[in-house]
């Protein structure tokens, strides 16, 4: 006993061998924790829950988040990840991290105590410093009430099930999850949602919504009177992007539980809208930092050799990027995007070559913890990567830019990783990040409140690009929503 | 600062409710799926899951997307021999115009693969089906006994004694017994003051005396006495439980070859796992029968061969009399299928009949016939056919002819009749 104590006091390591155990997992909490604050990573207090590997596919379906409303959509994604991890196409995530103050993260039971400290130092520092930092977390989502509001969402779906029966619940939901993405506000912050609040004002809310609705359809057609063409109030006044919110507070049939139900979908989505948007820069960011942190511990000696060599298999196991020709490739892996782009900014800063001075003199001679700061905290991944992407990173991968023109009868390479094209493929790479770009503008442009009560919706397009095939499904959905006849215009 | 929660012993299946949303919402896709693997696979591995293909049409989660077409622009990594303003012919072949291309493209067209888990299997397998005349259902069986708390008694074995009804039952007996003695010792504490104020020293002493005693009597009331102490009382309650017997009845003259056994057997198979999942206790007696019958164990019911003619009376006299022997009606639900190929002797085919209708009938809660031939009806058939039409309640049959009738024709045996 007192040899044994003798030879772990003697090494300075945390661990050895590759059991874990609560005390070592605290242990190397705190040491990660240490190191973190003398970074000036800025954080959430963290919640680290052990589960096993049946609560991580559970999950895994319900999007990540701890508690969520019954739908069947979820229940599809579980068979489907169920199905994957038994027979061994897919490994689970080492770790899901919950945008949440205290900021919740799970551990996987099965890994090893390396992979412990490497989930720690990843999520519990990186991307818990990265939610409570970025701009677009601070703005757009309330972490300290999330957990609450998802508890109250729940519990209110399900007593909607129970009075109006599944069915109908169901449906409802499935119209505003194929709008979901449609149910955000990009450019004004929603109130704070806070649970407490949430109920109370609910009931009054709804009230007031009927109240109002009926002030839009009380004006029957008027026989009497000459439509003034010239002065026909058009409703909306100005064109409507969030289309839930629109049904919500317009829908003329809609009951007052239902608006409740589309009013907590569109939640849920303004909640996901930053994560969509800082993939590149979340992931990036959350693996610089397990890589910074961990290489802290082995030089101070807290490690041993072979803690690290299983990291650094891990570490760049994840960070792989296949180039375009290979079988495995699905498009830029955004861990390796992220990491690389990071880890450049702060080789910038440190040892900066001519072409940086030339390409980013602000960045360079400064301190790269600073510089880091900035980056992680004023942008998403567009801009970031209009803003860092530098020509180091570019080559180092590879990038080249393809424009696929169907008037054209061939793809033309528009710009490689060469002086040149620097700028293009940025340019090029930033807009393939842009949720604008990606996603169908879609507005809602006129309600006939004269006629047939119809809504009038335009898509403007980008590039030429005209609707996919499931366009009619969703618009379906709509009109399921909306009550009356819908229709898309393709300008 | 962080806390550090274990949440392994949290319960399970938490998604079990999705689970089961998505199983419901696309039950007919799994129905075919679990119907056509039970023409399929073979009977003896039915309980395990299965694999459900759902197309993806069906499936997808529609949302606006941007279809094909248009100017669009990728970036790419592991860039080889590119160089700016390459031209690349399109993969996949399709040059020109491109807007034609635009309708077989998307995402979520793919099959939807899962797995279905045995259990599940047997459930949408069974999903229709019931068992006749469940009359029986809640039983006194033998076995079944569940200790219950019932209370305190005042007697039992140590191992039960329950120490803090039994403080509380003495810590009451001293209450009561102490309230005398304690109430004349105050009363007599009162007056010794009072004579030691007025200097009476003769009742000074005569209540000093009086006080000791009552103290003493005080004293020896017993902390805790043997009526104080209470025993938990454990009742022994019979639980109902549903059991029952399915016999098992074969023809296996010589003119019953293995691929007929063989398609018996999966009947019986069926028949089994079905019963199974209504009682908590199934027994199965084997009985084959040429011109003699005779109970066997499964595998010389479905694998030693015989020849000879055929009795089938035999096989039913037999049942009576095991029933009357080990099961009785009382106490078990009697479920009996009879395969055959449908051969007898001709004399002895009304003596079915009346065994059928004298003895075994009443007991039974429901006695399948299956013939299995490729022939027309036999003389057994024909027999049989006026007592289906006399007890439809309890008596029915049906002809197989092939591995792939026998799902259906279990399906339509034990089909859910709506409510009369």
């Amino acid at each position: 006993m007192a040899a044994s104590a003798r030879s772990v006091e003697s090494s300075s390591f945390l661990s050895q061998g590759s059991d874990w155990n609560f005390d070592l997992i605290e242990r190397y909490d705190l040491a990660l924790g240490r190191l973190a604050a003398s970074y000036g990573l800025d954080t959430y207090p963290n919640q680290i829950e052990i589960i096993r590997s049946d609560q991580m596919m559970d999950a895994y379906s319900s999007v990540g988040m701890p508690i969520g409303y019954s739908h069947w959509s979820f229940g599809k994604h579980f068979v489907d990840v169920e199905r994957s991890y038994q027979r061994g196409q897919m490994g689970l995530a080492y770790e899901i991290v919950i945008n949440s103050d205290p900021c919740i993260a799970y551990l996987m039971e099965e890994n090893s105590i390396t992979m412990q400290a490497l989930v720690i130092a990843h999520a519990c520092y990186g991307h818990n410093s990265f939610f409570k930092g970025n701009y677009l977390f601070r703005t757009w989502t309330d972490a300290s009430a999330i957990v609450d509001y998802l508890v109250f969402a729940k519990g209110y779906i399900a007593q909607c099930e129970e009075r109006h029966g599944v069915l109908e619940v169901e449906q409802l939901l499935d119209g505003c999850h194929a709008l979901m993405n449609y149910g955000v506000d990009r450019y004004k912050r929603p109130h704070p949602i806070s649970p407490e609040a949430e109920r109370l004002r609910q009931a009054e809310r709804a009230d007031y919504v009927q109240r109002n609705l009926n002030t839009l359809w009380r004006t029957l057609p008027d026989s009497k009177k000459v439509v003034d063409t010239q002065n026909k109030v058009v409703f909306p006044s100005e064109p409507q992007e969030n289309l839930l919110y629109f049904i919500e507070k317009n829908a003329p049939l809609l009951e007052p539980w239902q608006r409740e139900v589309v009013r907590i979908v569109r939640k849920m989505a303004q909640y996901f809208y930053p994560q969509r948007q800082t993939q590149v820069m979340n992931e990036g960011w959350a693996t610089f930092w397990h890589y910074t942190l961990l290489n802290g511990l082995y030089d101070q000696k807290l490690v041993d050799d072979a803690f690290m060599i299983e990291f650094l298999t891990s570490h760049t196991a994840v960070l792989f990027q296949p180039s375009f020709d290979h079988p495995g490739y699905s498009g830029i892996n955004p861990y390796a995007l992220g990491f690389a782009m990071f880890s450049d900014i702060r080789r910038m800063c440190e040892r900066p070559t001519d072409e940086d001075r030339e390409w980013f003199p602000q960045l360079v001679d400064t301190d790269w913890r600073e510089a880091l700061d900035t980056a992680m905290r004023n942008f998403k991944d567009e801009s970031f990567i209009l803003q860092y992407l530098s020509p180091k990173v570019m080559r180092d991968l590879k990038l080249f830019g393809i424009v696929d023109d169907d008037a054209q009868e061939h793809l033309e390479v528009a710009a490689i990783h060469d002086a040149g094209g620097y700028r293009r493929v940025r340019e090029l790479l930033a807009s393939q990040y842009n949720l604008g770009d990606r996603e169908p503008n879609i507005q809602i442009v006129e309600v006939d409140t004269q006629g047939d009560r119809s809504l009038l919706l335009r898509h403007t397009r980008h590039a030429r690009r005209p609707m996919g095939s499931t366009t009619d499904a969703v618009l379906e959905h709509l009109q399921r929503l909306w009550g009356f006849p819908v229709r898309l215009d393709s300008v | 600062m962080s806390y550090i929660v274990d949440r392994r012993l949290n319960s399970k299946n938490k998604s079990a409710v999705n689970r089961q949303r998505f199983l419901h919402r696309y039950r007919k896709h799994i129905k075919k799926a679990v119907a056509d693997a039970v023409d399929g696979r073979s009977i003896t591995d039915m309980d395990r899951g299965e694999e459900v293909v759902i197309p993806g049409d069906d499936i997808s989660e529609p949302t606006f997307q941007h279809g094909s077409g248009g100017e669009r622009s990728h970036v790419h990594p592991g860039n080889k021999e590119f160089v700016a303003g390459d031209q690349i012919k399109r993969p996949g072949g399709g040059g020109g115009s491109g807007t034609g291309q635009a309708s077989n493209q998307g995402e979520g067209m793919d099959e939807f693969v899962f797995q279905l888990s045995s259990e599940e299997f047997l459930e949408f397998l069974f999903n229709d089906l019931e068992l006749p005349n469940l009359t029986k259902r809640q039983l006194k069986g033998n076995a079944s006994f569940k200790y219950e708390r019932a209370g305190f008694s005042s007697d039992g074995v140590p191992a039960k004694l329950s120490v803090s009804r039994s403080v509380i039952q003495a810590k009451a007996r001293r209450i009561a017994l102490t309230a005398e003695p304690k109430r004349l010792l105050e009363a007599v504490q009162e007056k010794i003051l009072e004579a030691q104020r007025l200097g009476d020293e003769v009742g000074y002493a005569r209540y000093l005396q009086e006080a000791l005693q009552l103290e003493r009597r005080i004293k020896r009331i017993p902390f805790i006495d043997t009526n104080d102490l209470r025993y938990k009382l454990h009742q022994k309650r019979p639980l109902p439980t549903s059991q029952a017997v399915m016999f098992c009845l074969m023809d296996v003259s010589g003119s019953m070859d293995q691929p007929i056994k063989d398609m018996a057997k999966r009947f019986y198979l069926l028949l089994y796992m079905f019963l199974q999942r209504h009682y908590e206790r199934t027994e199965v007696v084997f009985i084959r029968h040429h011109t003699v019958a005779k109970e066997v164990d499964e595998q010389e019911f479905f694998y030693s061969r015989e020849t000879g003619g055929t009795v089938v009376s035999s096989a039913l006299e037999l049942m009576a009399d095991v029933v009357d022997e080990r099961y009785s009606p009382d106490e078990w639900n009697i479920y009996a299928a009879q395969a055959s190929d449908g051969d007898n002797w001709n004399d002895d085919s009304p003596r079915c009949t009346k065994l059928l209708t004298e003895r075994l009938l009443p007991l039974v809660q429901y006695f399948a016939y299956v013939e299995i031939t490729q022939r027309d009806h036999q003389a057994l058939w024909r027999e049989y056919q006026g007592l289906a039409n006399q007890y439809p309640d309890v008596f029915a049959q049906r002809h197989i002819r092939q591995l792939a009738d026998i799902f259906p024709v279990f399906h339509d045996l034990f089909h859910r009749r709506s409510a009369a």
